[in-house]
């Protein structure tokens, strides 16, 4: 799947986009982000305060226990800040 | 119905006509609009990211969700994104309804749900040349957005 950043996200992972393929056993949007969180610093650094991370799955918001199935693209984004 | 999600600037006035051209049934028109401020003649601009796609997706669902609360004759959203200097428009909410009542509650209403659900994200260039962090979202603001769940 696509996993899109946004914001300091973006600039703690250190890119826009990319291709991820997680393990079966990643199932939710949490799953996701542990598993992410794994892999440097950079990750580990944006997902420090789970609290302070909303999640997109193909565009729509979702809640951290949101299954992933199916999902074309994830996108993670600190809380909006428009208007 | 028309959303925009543009760098351009916008005529707010032109926006509030269109939602009456060729119709006599609409009694209100309600027109917001939301202005980068200078604090204190600190800001050089604000610097606007925004998730494309779900942007318009998401400001789409928010104008559905008024349009089920209340009686809507036309809605306009218009949120810029890029680089917005002290004095410029930022978003447009403007509303249409046979009675005033309507299309002053919806527009408040889309303003408050856009700023807790719209995918952007804002950060400050300061006149001696820094760049700041990402605005924090406020408390304000949800709470503002979480009235209207009462």
């Amino acid at each position: 799947m696509k996993a899109v950043y946004f914001a300091w996200v973006r600039e703690r992972i250190g890119k826009a986009e990319e291709e991820i393929d997680p393990p079966p056993e990643v199932a939710t949007v949490a799953d996701l982000i542990g598993w992410l969180s794994a892999r440097d610093e950079g990750y580990a650094h944006a997902f420090e305060n789970p609290k302070t991370i909303r999640a997109a799955l193909d565009r729509a918001h979702v809640k951290p226990d949101a299954k992933l199935s199916g999902a074309r693209e994830i996108a993670f984004f600190p809380p909006m800040t428009g208007g | 119905m028309e959303i925009r999600v543009q760098r351009e600037n916008f005529d707010a006035a032109a926006e509030a006509r269109a939602l009456t051209k060729g119709r006599a049934d609409v009694g209100a028109v309600v027109t917001f609009v939301g202005l980068c401020r200078d604090e204190g003649g600190t800001l050089a601009a604000l610097e606007i990211e925004h998730y494309p796609g779900m942007a318009e997706d998401e400001i789409a669902r928010v104008v559905e969700q008024a349009r089920a609360r209340w009686p809507l004759l036309g809605v306009r959203v218009i949120h810029r994104y890029g680089g917005i200097a002290p004095g410029e428009q930022i978003v447009l909410v403007a509303t249409a309804s046979t009675h005033r009542g309507a299309a002053f509650a919806a527009a408040e209403f889309l303003m408050d749900y856009m700023k807790t659900r719209a995918p952007f994200w804002k950060r400050a260039r300061r006149l001696d040349g820094s760049v700041e962090g990402w605005v924090e979202a406020k408390d304000a603001d949800d709470a503002s957005a979480a009235r209207w769940e009462r």
